[in-house]
């Protein structure tokens, strides 16, 4: 190939992906948000060490994408699962992985004591302001007025309640090292996602202790929108609601 | 001679065009060409205004894109380039 010798790749996929396809609709973030968790990884070389823990929902298999080992946890009780990982196996690299239905709502409690325990690991939530994998139902992190199919007028905050501000809730506990809020509607806001996910995991490795990190997600399925309308639509609306940036760093 | 080179992998692609809507120099197109999924796979229509910023690959996903530079522009980072 004569590219070979005069070009060099500067773009490649992350080594602690395997070859396997991802399984998430056109557009959807959950794979970008995959390939960065997977490219901390390998920046960390913890690759080995490392078990990820998948949720219910449309991740419900992500632990297959992974080169390390995986585990798939009853819906909302993945950080029940890592704090079980972590306190057993204290070397590991525990990750959970969960979506706004399974963190916020079925797993708030596991999600809440086991930050306020600062148990050593790391949570990745997914806020995509849906329930994905069911068809689009009102999620806890449902923007007022948004439709969904629970909620066809749109979520009437009088009745079916506020949007939950997760990070904003953790944020307010003693023991987390790192609580963040990231968003990857562009290139710009992908990169200060991917070094997020890093500290994040560097802090575990520095056993500094619970982090967890909320990424504004997009669902064009669920949302019916093109991806890059989505894309617009977080920028314009979703950061609005769920501000963007650190809210604890006691690295 | 281009700067750049993407390279898509047909297979992955699923047309969703945040590659396209991204890419600074209008490389990148949704095409007629459909993979063994169904999706209308994305191509690049103006392969020669690449730089290689990587901007496609960072947005993509799916993981489906590849990047290379030149050696000479390689060392030389562009905007959001070079990122794993």
């Amino acid at each position: 190939m004569p590219e070979a010798e005069t070009m060099v790749k500067v773009f490649a996929r992350p080594t602690s992906l395997n070859e396997k396809h991802f399984t998430y609709c056109p557009g959807c973030d959950h794979g970008l948000i995959t390939r960065l968790v997977a490219g901390a990884i390998d920046k960390l070389g913890v690759q080995e060490r490392t078990v990820f823990i998948a949720p219910v929902g449309c991740a419900v298999f992500a632990y297959e994408w992974f080169r390390c080992d995986g585990i798939q946890a009853s819906h909302g009780r993945a950080a029940a699962v890592a704090t079980g990982l972590k306190r057993a196996n204290p070397d590991l690299v525990v990750i959970s992985y969960q979506g706004d239905g399974d963190l916020a709502a079925i797993g708030t409690a596991e999600t809440i004591h086991a930050a306020n325990r600062g148990e050593a690991i790391t949570v990745i939530f997914v806020n995509n302001q849906i329930y994905g994998m069911t068809g689009g139902q009102m999620a806890p992190t449902t923007l007022p007025g948004q439709r969904a199919t629970s909620c066809p007028e749109g979520r009437d905050v009088a009745t079916m309640g506020h949007p939950l501000p997760v990070a904003e809730m953790i944020a307010t506990l003693a023991a987390p090292a790192y609580v963040t809020r990231q968003s990857l509607h562009d290139p710009r806001h992908v990169a200060q996602a991917a070094k997020a996910i890093e500290k994040a995991l560097r802090y575990q490795v520095e056993g500094k202790g619970y982090s967890l990190v909320e990424i504004l997600a997009t669902c064009p399925t669920g949302w019916r929108m093109p991806p890059a309308v989505a894309h617009q639509h977080v920028a314009d609306v979703v950061t609005g609601a769920f501000p963007l940036g650190d809210l604890v760093d006691r690295g | 001679m281009p700067k750049g080179k993407v390279v898509v992998d047909r297979e992955r692609c699923k047309g969703c065009g945040l590659c396209v809507a991204v890419c600074p120099f209008g490389v990148l197109d949704l095409s007629k060409d459909y993979n063994s999924s169904g999706y209308a796979v994305v191509t690049a229509v103006h392969p020669e205004a690449c730089t290689g910023c990587a901007l496609c690959a960072q947005t993509c996903p799916d993981v489906a894109i590849e990047v290379y530079r030149e050696k000479a522009a390689a060392g030389t980072p562009t905007r959001g380039a070079g990122r794993p």
